[in-house]
């Protein structure tokens, strides 16, 4: 179990694609880290870096104490799950899972009782016998695990792991990845395209964008205070809501509706902040609610009319459509990115009608077609500048790539209080 | 997949004449192998058993010798060819390095290089260099002409395999040549005994280069020494002789056939990724 240190990172390809572009971040040991973005995004490509499978252009690399740059895959000590799995073909399940080991040269009767260990833990001990091709997906990706486990190595490298499972065994798996995690404790970096797996999964989570890490944090400081649009509207889901809107004095005044700036956000805002700026707001979908059932804290926030569109619902939660005409238009290459990527993060030109979506208690009487009382949580709207795509709300006291208060309220008990801050610093 | 009984018919038929219009040769060969002598020339497609040919071409020393040579020079021709195939076909199939187009046709330049127009100068250079009608003059050619098709067929069944399980292997712990001869090959297996049957074939046909590049019982191959077979008097046409070492030639490539062919059909890449 070591600490994975990635130190400017960059890989450039030989047709002059720079994948990866000056990346560092710091996973320390026993972490749980996922590197999540669009497809493109550069993550594979990191991870196959951490693995030896990719040189290095420029920057260094370590594992433990010592720089691996130019070390083998074979050298570095890591186990890798594929994303299809990569598992032989002719072998059978357990001399899938023992062939590190009998490559270690280590005795039989030792490989034998890892395996078996092994696959108790992963269920699949009535399986040892059979080849992967008899199989389900389910326990194809189970002997990748049980491959990767049986090394006990300093650090796992996921690459996609889940995402050629149906979707109720992703969420079956996730769960056991999880577990498996946290009972072996090992440094684990982990990639994903899929929001919820690296909100669910991870210790911190390191977002990144056309090979640029955007940011890293545990997953409720990269919901609450994301560093730029594209975080904000990369995580969470439904997408988080991104509407044109102006300043004005203690107002902001949204498509839908005027808000009055909460002391906090004008405080961050900054003296600068003139009249008449042109911002991006965005407004999460949960930070709307139905008027009629705002409780006490009604005063932090706005209450508007709008024709509902269409509503939703999933037992749990409505989703109310909505849409506003916006004012001004505004141009984002972020949102833009994002708008291929997922389809979320749209923002309306002038005289458009902007789509946002609300979510609200499923006791809420909104209908298709008719007006609706909503009200909107002015504290957590955030407002992004439209040039640069930067945060002008973000808690500037979280901002820290990962510090160490964020992530280390989340770390399982035995983990080094104490650890450096990771991230760029 | 339906067939109505007039298609089935048709079917029937047709293969059936496909196969006696294949295999009628190879009966009138047995046929005439098993017939003594005197009986050779009756025109008859039975006329009784008799081992008389056989017997005569395993009491001769040239026909034992030539066996022994023919076996042995294919077999060696196709394990160092197939060793040495698979090894470039990997390379080609997975590595881009200056001057792989080149190479690639080159071997598909010598393959389509008629070996008539150098056997002359081999013969030359052989008797000059020592290698006349000697085990590595034979295995020598025979090498160097497969191995463009063993290339050929194995860089297609490698460049079938994932790349993923040779990256896996390799986070395993293996060594690039482990990660080959431990996963790659066992996976391009059916591909691997598909380019040694087309070698071996070559090499166990051959006449030109046995012919040309031999002249004793010490390198002559069968299909050589067959050309110099004599009847049992002066006056006998050998034609029961040759019709049974004709025969006695095809069981090799048939035994070999039949035990790759399910090796060969056998979908061993099945399971790797999901499909």
């Amino acid at each position: 179990m070591s600490q994975i240190v990635l130190d400017h990172i960059t890989k450039k390809y030989p047709d002059g694609f720079e994948a990866v572009k000056d990346m560092s971040l710091t996973i320390e040991d026993g972490e749980f880290v996922i590197l999540v973005g669009p497809s493109g995004c550069g993550k594979s490509t990191a991870l196959r870096m951490i693995a030896g499978l990719e040189d290095i252009t420029d920057g260094e690399l370590r594992i433990g104490d010592s720089v691996v740059n130019d070390k083998a895959p074979k050298d570095r000590d890591i186990a890798m799950v594929f994303q299809n799995y990569a598992l032989y073909p002719h072998m059978t399940v357990a001399e899938n899972m023992g062939f590190a080991l009998k490559l270690a040269k280590v005795d039989q009767s030792e490989i034998d009782r890892k395996v078996s260990e092994a696959a108790k833990v992963l269920d699949l001990t009535q399986h040892l016998d059979r080849k992967p091709a008899n199989l389900s997906g389910g326990q194809r990706q189970r002997v990748a695990m049980g491959r990767a486990i049986v090394r006990d190595p300093s650090a796992f490298l996921m690459d996609e792991p889940l995402s050629n499972l149906d979707a109720k065994l992703r969420v079956q798996m996730r769960t056991e990845v999880s577990r498996i995690q946290q009972r072996l404790g090992t440094t684990t970096v982990y990639v994903t395209h899929d929001q919820t797996e690296a909100m669910t999964l991870g210790d911190r989570v390191a977002v990144m964008r056309s090979g640029v890490l955007q940011q890293v944090g545990s997953p409720m400081d990269l919901y609450n205070n994301p560093k730029n649009l594209f975080v904000a509207g990369f995580i969470g889901s439904p997408a988080m809501n991104f509407m044109p809107a102006q300043i004005e004095g203690d107002t902001l005044k949204l498509p839908v509706a005027d808000v009055r700036l909460p002391e906090e956000l004008r405080g961050n805002l900054g003296g600068s902040a003139g009249d008449g700026r042109q911002v991006i707001a965005g407004i999460r979908p949960e930070d709307f609610e139905d008027a009629h059932q705002v409780g006490d804290h009604k005063d932090r926030g706005t209450t508007f009319t709008v024709t509902i569109e269409l509503v939703e619902s999933m037992g749990s939660e409505l989703y109310a459509h909505f849409s506003a005409v916006s004012e001004h238009s505004i141009e984002s290459e972020e949102l833009r990115e994002l708008a291929e990527d997922s389809g979320a993060g749209e923002v309306p030109g002038a005289g458009e009608e902007g789509e946002i979506v609300a979510r609200l208690d499923p006791a809420s009487k909104v209908a298709r077609g008719k007006e609706a009382e909503l009200w909107v949580d002015a504290t957590k709207v955030k407002l992004f500048d439209p040039a640069d795509g930067r945060s002008l709300t973000a808690d500037s006291t979280a901002e820290g790539n990962g510090a160490p208060s964020a992530s280390g309220g989340q770390s399982p008990a035995g983990r080094d209080p104490e650890r450096e801050p990771g991230g760029r610093g | 997949m339906t067939h109505t009984p007039r298609e089935k018919a048709f079917w029937s038929i047709a293969i059936l004449v496909v196969i006696l219009y294949a295999l009628i040769p190879v009966a009138w060969i047995t046929s005439l192998s098993l017939k003594s002598p005197d009986q050779v020339a009756d025109g008859k497609f039975f006329s009784g058993f008799s081992f008389e040919n056989y017997d005569q071409i395993f009491s001769e020393n040239t026909f034992n010798a030539a066996l022994v040579n023919s076996l042995g020079i294919a077999a060696i021709a196709t394990l160092i060819s197939i060793a040495l195939a698979s090894m470039a076909a990997y390379a080609l199939a997975r590595l881009n390095f200056a001057g792989k187009a080149v190479i690639l046709s080159g071997a598909l330049a010598v393959a389509m290089f008629p070996p008539i127009s150098i056997v002359g100068s081999l013969f030359d250079l052989w008797r000059a260099i020592g290698l006349y009608d000697t085990w590595p003059g034979l295995i020598l050619p025979y090498m160097t002409f497969t191995l463009p098709l063993a290339i050929y067929t194995l860089s297609a069944f490698f460049r079938e395999i994932p790349w993923e399980l040779e990256q896996a292997a390799q986070v395993d712990g293996a060594t690039p040549f482990q990660a080959f001869r431990k996963v790659i090959v066992p996976l391009a297996a059916p591909g691997v005994f598909t380019a040694a049957i087309l070698v071996f074939i070559f090499a166990w046909n051959d006449f030109l280069f046995a012919n040309t590049l031999t002249s004793t019982t010490d390198a002559q191959t069968v299909p050589a020494a067959l050309a110099f077979f004599s009847g049992g008097s002066r006056f006998t046409e050998p034609i029961g002789a040759i019709s049974a070492a004709a025969v006695v030639v095809t069981i090799p490539i048939i035994i070999m056939v039949l035990i790759f062919q399910r090796r060969i059909v056998a979908g061993l890449t099945a399971g790797a990724v999901k499909g």
